[in-house]
């Protein structure tokens, strides 16, 4: 059986069809990278998978519950890493470490001992005192992601995780959660914009594109299928050279009409 | 437990972490302390009804907590924006613990503020009962501001952004705090403003201070105690309902 199952999922925000009748699975210990366009629907799928927005139709099956009818069940089987920042700016790296493990009920022992790990593997451990407010974009990033590697759920969801972060650390980060998931058996659900990163890192690939899947298979598959070189090659093949227009939030339609004045 | 804890625990530190809105929330209620408890002082002399500053500092205590809980509330359309909410309502514990935690933690900070505004309003003069008088008194401004963080929480459940909180300032705080006795006594008013200030929960809140730190209760203190916390724990039931519906 299927760990993450998804039937005919749709989801509508009055006339956008964000989502669009999208059906897949992702087996157990898996990494299933979802991959698309801005705009396709892959942060709104995220959300529906993890218990944050009540889908329009279609049904979901996560770890063997409906996220609809058992949220706190569903709630107990996923980690995230959100696209978006969800730091507490007000409170210290370590705070924000604490708060999270104590909400993921990680007794306190372990606690600081995969605090004291998780800080200084993505090398924040002396910054450990300090607000977050103070913190670079790169450094909230990787503390975001410390956090989510907090708990060994077995699912760990990573929307866009290595954002805005150099090679490096890329690289670091990816091979430290494909070791996690080797060794736990832990299923990754990842998004990405950078193609090298899911034809190395991911099992199986499925690419949505204006909420619809246009794809599904293993990277080799999705090459085969288009002819392409590269998944890159093929993701452009599959979704087309056009640029598209995020469906940006509040905040991001504010901050965009700022920049035109400018 | 331990949820409800660490979110207490949230809004404690950030409270005392921000000095400027500690400093900034008082001065208000300083203000109106001063310009009516001394410019209305007179007045209420001749009429008889004895030391305005003493009758007015509990209804200047219930306005400091009523504005800091229902921000405190409010603050979740904070929490929405800069994106920390997600991180609360993904994790694996129930909204509800969430909105109970907050809201304790709201209504604490909210009593720390009307702490100081009777530790600032001694030191223009007002003088309560007695140590027993104190101690009841911080009993009725828990309640206040558990009743109104809550209500803050359930009004920010439903807010997306903080456009319509200038609605709720002049719509809701306002009118509360005006039509509560707090300024005035609720004796001898015309019959609307009486019917107002009856179906008015602030006037319970107000009258129980007052009955707590002066022995001169309206409605007496037993149905002030009552009406109180009969309300709170329906308000806290109708923000926990609400909030267990927030979707991002």
């Amino acid at each position: 059986m299927n760990i993450i199952e998804a039937q005919n999922l749709t989801k509508r925000f009055g006339e956008l069809v964000a989502v669009d009748s999208v059906s897949f699975g992702v087996e157990k210990g898996e990494l299933f990278a979802f991959l698309g366009p801005n705009g396709a629907g892959k942060s709104t799928t995220i959300k529906m998978l993890t218990t944050l927005l009540t889908p329009t139709s279609g049904k979901i099956t996560l770890n063997g519950y409906d996220p609809i009818e058992n949220p706190d069940e569903v709630r107990h089987s996923f980690g995230i890493v959100f696209q978006d920042p969800s730091l507490d700016d007000e409170l210290t790296a370590y705070e924000n470490m604490d708060f999270h493990g104590v909400l993921y009920g990680i007794p306190r022992k372990e606690r600081q001992v995969r605090i004291e790990q998780l800080l200084k593997f993505v090398e924040l451990w002396d910054r450990k005192k300090d607000f977050v407010k103070h913190f670079s974009g790169g450094m909230k990033r990787r503390l975001e992601i410390a956090r989510g590697l907090l708990h060994h759920p077995q699912i760990l969801f990573l929307d866009e995780p290595t954002l805005g972060l150099d090679p490096q650390t890329r690289n670091h980060i990816w091979s430290y959660i494909k070791d996690l998931s080797e060794k736990e058996q832990m299923t990754i659900f990842f998004t990405t914009h950078y193609m090298q990163e899911a034809e190395r890192v991911a099992d199986r690939v499925a690419v949505i594109d204006h909420g619809v899947i246009v794809a599904q298979g293993t990277p080799d598959q999705l090459k085969q299928q288009t002819g392409a070189q590269s998944l890159e090659d093929a993701f452009l093949d599959l979704t087309g050279h056009a640029i598209r227009e995020e469906t940006a939030d509040n905040w991001e339609r504010v901050r965009r009409m700022r920049g035109v004045r400018r | 437990m331990r949820t409800i804890y660490i979110l207490w625990l949230r809004q404690i530190k950030r409270y005392y972490r921000s000095k400027s809105r500690i400093i900034g929330s008082l001065g208000q209620p300083l203000l109106f302390l001063l310009a009516f408890g001394f410019g209305f002082g007179p007045i209420f002399q001749k009429a008889g009804q004895g030391n305005y500053l003493q009758f007015l500092t509990p209804g200047i205590i219930a306005m400091s907590i009523i504005f800091s809980a229902i921000f405190s509330g409010i603050e979740i359309i904070f929490d929405r924006q800069f994106g920390f909410l997600k991180e609360t309502l993904a994790a694996p514990v129930s909204r509800v613990s969430i909105m109970i935690g907050r809201t304790l933690g709201g209504a604490t900070v909210s009593t720390m503020q009307g702490l100081i505004v009777i530790g600032i309003s001694m030191l223009v003069g007002f003088r309560f009962n007695s140590l027993l008088s104190l101690l009841l008194a911080l009993l009725f401004m828990l309640l206040i501001a558990l009743l109104f963080t809550a209500l803050g929480t359930a009004i920010g459940s439903l807010m997306q952004d903080f456009h319509g909180f200038q609605l709720i300032v002049n719509f809701l705080i306002m009118p509360l705090y005006f039509l509560s006795g707090a300024i005035f006594p609720l004796q001898g008013l015309p019959k609307t403003l009486t019917t107002l200030a009856t179906i008015n929960p602030l006037s319970y809140g107000v009258d129980g201070l007052r009955g707590a730190l002066l022995g001169t209760a309206h409605f007496g203190l037993l149905i002030d105690f009552s009406v109180l916390s009969g309300l709170s724990l329906i308000v806290i039931m109708i923000g926990a309902y609400l909030f267990s519906k927030v979707q991002i």
